[in-house]
């Protein structure tokens, strides 16, 4: 079995109050992995631990093998990781493509050039429009993202971070806020990633989140309180008890 | 294409036009206008606001003049030296104002600028203090000569042409793109693999080199170095030019910087409390065209036209 995220024995604290304690898990190549727990449990802060966004105070992470704890964010990415935001962090006054193109080009070499124009690099184009007739937001790929629904912004959170075909793929509560229709939109769109793709999810909607996940991790106060299968996961009294509450 | 022919065609053609006082004065404006431009790199497109830009501007004049009367360099020398000493220490200053943001790195950038200022006033073996440096003549390119106001003119229309065209290409190009990305969303920008603190230092670093591109154009004009190039007033000035004239615009800071050396040209005959009214004027452009003048003209003419409709 390949692993494609370890992480063993993670902490982080903020100002002596622990937000993540001693977490260890293993994620293998290609699995659905749902992260759940309450409110504070510290996913998200889980979550920036694995991209680098937060450093960690002890603890290894590894990336397909790789060290990549002293990495920087930017260098995690150039290794195959991509991730979504809990609030969306789009480039508002830019459109959809050039949001898409930014993705594309932050894995490029193209990315350092200065004096050729950005507009230029047609094929870059070709590769952002087949990536948003992927997420069915080809027709809007000129307009700007500040113009768009909340729900399309969602879509287009994913894209971004599909658009650079990521090994591993971090969705920080991709349905949060999504009317029902939208929610059955943004499902098709992760139910479409190829299994190249490992993915590990925070989602609250447990309807949907069951459905897809093959293993669950549920956090509490930053330790894992319980990890395997689904139905391993579901059927503990922990989880019932400080999560599902019932 | 017009948009850019029919001023170009127009500024080459004002020597036929205008008068000793007005060629000058439009020498000027155009080293504002690059001097602004190369801050609005950092500004506009990258978010860091700098309140010591005059720092470049100023290192690269001191140097050229520097060389050219201490060690006897010729001019080209002298502005090879001027060029590549101020983008190395532009470096050093960059990659110190830049461990951190906001306020904190418009500060630094402050504070690194009163350095170079003090140096300016107290290092009398070599800065001349109070006194500057004086006894300088233009170079001559190609044999040309440049004391004249026409000749200087046209040298510097073609200097800062180019450099405006460099900046045009630079901000439309990928780079330019990853720039204007890390100034609306830096975290985003890392988790798609951008360094963003390398973008902001070279982003730094050649703005930095543009502004001592204009600083040598400003010793050139004026054949005299004073430690009031590198005060506080300098930077400050030229970051209400960018502001006033529309920051993250190509034509915005060059319209601010006019603006400026205009109002202080005109005002300062009239009236002694010049600055007081050029504080008024600010006011009430942030007051009515909070992006500036070239965003705020814009809108305003699309209202007009939206009107005729």
């Amino acid at each position: 079995m390949n692993i494609a995220l370890k992480i063993d024995d993670l902490c982080k604290s903020f100002g002596g109050l622990p937000a993540t304690r001693h977490v260890s898990m293993e994620i293998a190549s290609g699995e659905r992995r749902l992260i759940i727990g309450p409110n504070g449990a510290g996913k998200t802060t889980l979550f920036n631990l694995i991209t680098g966004d937060l450093p960690s105070d002890s603890g290894r992470i590894e990336l397909f093998g790789t060290d990549i704890t002293a990495r920087p964010t930017h260098k995690r990415a150039h290794l195959g990781m991509a991730r979504t935001y809990q609030i969306i962090t789009l480039f508002n006054r830019d459109t959809i493509a050039h949001n898409l193109a930014l993705g594309l080009l932050g894995l490029s070499p193209r990315r350092h050039q200065m004096f050729s124009a950005l507009a230029s690099h047609t094929d870059m184009r070709e590769t952002v429009i087949a990536t948003l007739e992927r997420v069915g937001l080809a027709h809007l790929a000129d307009r700007p993202v500040s113009s768009i629904s909340y729900g399309e912004k969602r879509r287009v959170e994913i894209a971004l971070a599909l658009a650079q075909r990521p090994k591993l793929l971090l969705l920080d509560e991709p349905l949060a806020g999504l009317s029902l229709e939208e929610r059955g939109a943004v499902q098709n769109l992760i139910a479409a990633i190829p299994r190249e793709t490992t993915i590990i999810m925070i989602e609250h909607d447990m309807d949907v989140a069951l459905e897809y996940a093959e293993r669950i991790t549920l956090l509490h106060y930053g330790e894992v309180l319980a990890d395997g299968t689904r139905a391993d996961v579901v059927n503990n009294p922990r989880t019932r008890e400080v999560y599902l509450g019932h | 294409m017009i948009r850019i022919a029919v001023p170009l065609i127009a500024l080459a053609l004002l020597p036929w036009t205008a008068g000793e006082y007005y060629i000058n004065l439009a020498s000027q404006i155009m080293i504002a206008a690059l001097f602004a431009a190369s801050l609005n790199l950092l500004v506009g497109y990258g978010g860091m606001t700098s309140l010591g830009h005059a720092a470049y501007l100023g290192l690269a004049a001191y140097v050229s003049a520097w060389t050219f009367l201490k060690l006897g360099v010729n001019h080209a020398g002298a502005a090879a030296i001027a060029l590549v000493s101020t983008t190395l220490i532009a470096c050093v200053f960059g990659w110190l104002a830049l461990r951190a943001s906001g306020l904190s790195f418009l500060m630094i950038t402050l504070a690194l600028s009163q350095v170079l200022w003090g140096l300016g006033y107290r290092w009398v073996n070599v800065t001349n203090g109070d006194n500057g440096l004086s006894g300088l003549t233009r170079p001559e390119p190609f044999g040309i000569n440049l004391d004249g106001s026409v000749a200087y003119y046209n040298f510097t229309l073609i200097v800062v042409a180019i450099a405006l065209y460099v900046i045009a290409r630079f901000v439309n190009s990928p780079f330019g793109a990853s720039l204007a990305g890390t100034r609306d969303q830096a975290r985003r920008m890392s988790a798609l693999g951008f360094d963003v603190w390398r973008i902001r230092w070279i982003t730094f670093v050649f703005s930095s080199f543009l502004a001592a591109v204009a600083g040598l154009l400003y010793i050139y004009y004026h054949k005299y170095i004073h430690p009031s190039a590198l005060a506080v007033s300098s930077s400050a000035e030229v970051l209400l030019g960018v502001i006033a004239g529309g920051s993250g615009t190509l034509v915005g800071p060059v319209i601010g910087a006019a603006l400026v050396l205009l109002l202080k040209n005109y005002a300062s005959a009239y009236i002694e409390r010049w600055n007081t009214l050029m504080g008024v004027v600010f006011v009430l452009i942030v007051m009515f065209m909070p992006d500036g003048l070239v965003p705020g003209g814009k809108r305003l003419w699309a209202r007009i036209r939206g009107g005729r409709k």
